[in-house]
């Protein structure tokens, strides 16, 4: 009997398992099929004005790494206080707060960033854009940040007291080189998660066909871009819709990758 | 001469009812190695991290009575629970140094381990910084085994040479006392009489204070032995007579392996 219901769970799991991948494969030959067959090397020199993606690539990238730039740092400093100063209830409210945040809708996020930039700004910009994927990021890089810390062994914080160093040295000098690995890996994937949305970007970048580097302006993005030209009826646009979903699942597949190969080089 | 002087000291944890450690009474000899023995809970490692202040590094521990250090300079006992100021911290760590459990190599190179609490201590001078490491490293005994690989990771060293890693690093700074909280309990037989042996070797220029659960190991190496017990102080005198000749019932049970 035991046996009989080992072997039906046996069963089932690998069944699930199966319909889970099956999806999962369906999706990345379709995309493969569809975004191979668009894909020519004009589209990374023409920009979406003339029937390339370039501009958007760049777009997106610059936002991503604007975001960065705010968020990794906010999101940093935070995890390193709830991990190395904060203690009792406070931490864990905090704590609380930033989980909660990462399971935000991200919509919900975007739609915060319109009332707070996009309205007083009058207009969608690429500003607008970053400052709703910061927000989506700093949640991310709180959590892999407090995580991280949270292994290195208190025994290494205490040899450094017994050394003489004050604490905010054996933070900077030893605490965080010891969980560096991680970290880095954590602000990878954090990175990889905000330049595949759409939603935090949609009324607050939006999208434009023109190379730019005006950030006050609507801003290039592929993500938007994507969601434009898959609702355009003409068969061009949805080619270069499937030409540019595959070029940013590849750009976040080799992110991930680039996360794992750290982590497993180093760690 | 006493290098520190315990009196009258007593301590209890922030999440503790009760106190942990009360009415201790107890001299650390210069140039001498003392140890403290006792079955796990006694209050051994909580003494031992009282005299660097280590548990300040965590809220609301309190401590009474007098933990007196001598200052060389000037022949007279400074009370350290006096001490406020983050510079005296630093000060007094440096002049108290600590070697734990696990050997703790930080994740650099080996030498910038071993010069991690010099260039703290505010000294910057490549050369000076460089003799004092491989003074260092020389005193520890692992100088031979590393002067080819100073610039690799501290990391891929051994458990046991770690340990020593950690050693030179707290030799470095010329400590008047070392603090060793159960420096061998992880690593192998080897490497415990290595260290055995290099422990023996620094008391002619510092002043050793051990915590042990290994009772063979504080007989070997140790002048003086305090047995601990359930947070008070039962007996304290010459290793010999501590183990030969105890006073107490108590001590005689437990260096016997009635209990414990």
């Amino acid at each position: 009997m035991r046996l009989l219901v080992n072997k039906i769970v046996l069963l089932l799991s690998t069944l699930s398992a199966l319909i889970g991948l099956s999806f999962l494969a369906w999706i990345l030959f379709t995309l493969i099929g569809k975004g191979l067959s668009s894909l020519h090397f004009s589209l990374f020199l023409n920009d979406l004005i003339d029937g390339g993606l370039r501009n958007l690539i760049v777009g997106q990238f610059i936002m991503a790494g604007i975001a960065s730039l705010i968020g990794v740092p906010i999101g940093m400093l935070a995890g390193i206080y709830l991990q190395e100063y904060g203690s009792g209830k406070y931490v864990r409210f905090i704590r609380d707060l930033s989980d909660i945040m990462m399971s935000a809708p991200s919509i919900v996020i975007g739609a915060f960033v319109y009332a707070i930039v996009v309205v007083p700004m009058h207009g969608t910009s690429g500003i607008a854009g970053s400052i709703a994927l910061a927000i989506m990021m700093i949640p991310i890089v709180i959590n892999t940040t407090d995580n991280m810390l949270s292994l290195v062994p208190k025994e290494l914080r205490e040899a450094g007291i017994a050394l003489g160093a004050s604490k905010y040295r054996v933070i900077l000098d030893i605490i965080i080189k010891a969980a560096k690995v991680g970290i880095m890996t954590g602000l990878l994937l954090a990175f990889a998660r905000i330049i595949g949305e759409t939603a935090p970007l949609l009324f607050t970048s939006e999208t434009s066909n023109y190379f730019s580097v005006d950030l006050k302006e609507a801003y290039p993005s592929l993500t938007v871009s994507i969601y434009a030209l898959a609702n355009d009826p003409t068969s061009s646009s949805r080619d270069l819709a499937w030409a540019a979903s595959f070029i940013l699942t590849m750009l976040v597949l080799i992110i991930n990758l680039l996360g794992r190969y750290i982590t497993r080089k180093k760690g | 001469m006493p290098i520190m002087s315990i009196e009258d000291f007593s301590f209890t944890y922030a999440s503790a009812p009760a106190r942990s450690l009360s009415n201790i009474n107890l001299p650390i000899q210069k140039n001498c190695i003392t140890s403290l023995i006792g079955p796990s809970g006694c209050g051994k490692s909580t003494l031992l991290r009282s005299l660097n202040r280590m548990h300040d590094l965590y809220p609301n521990n309190e401590y009474e009575g007098k933990l007196m250090l001598l200052n060389q300079e000037n022949d007279e006992m400074e009370n350290i629970l006096d001490i406020k100021k983050e510079n005296e911290f630093i000060q007094l760590r440096q002049r108290v140094g600590m070697i734990f459990q696990k050997p703790t190599p930080f994740p650099m190179s080996i030498f910038d381990n071993v010069a991690y609490g010099l260039r703290i201590s505010g000294i910057k001078n490549k050369t000076e910084l460089k003799d004092r490491v491989e003074d260092a490293l020389k005193g520890s005994a692992l100088f031979g085994e590393v002067s080819d690989r100073m610039n690799k990771s501290a990391m891929g060293l051994s458990g046991g040479q770690q340990q020593r890693l950690c050693i030179a690093r707290a030799v470095a700074l010329k400590p008047e006392l070392l603090l060793f909280d159960e420096p061998t309990s992880a690593l192998d037989p080897i490497s415990t009489a290595a260290i055995e042996e290099l422990i023996v070797e620094l008391k002619k220029d510092v002043s050793v204070a051990i915590v042990t659960h290994n009772m063979q190991q504080a007989s070997r190496i140790s002048d003086y032995t305090a047995f601990m017990y359930l947070g008070d102080l039962v007996e304290y005198g010459e290793t010999e007579q501590i183990f030969l000749n105890p006073r107490e019932k108590k001590t005689e049970d437990y260096i016997t392996g009635r209990f414990g």
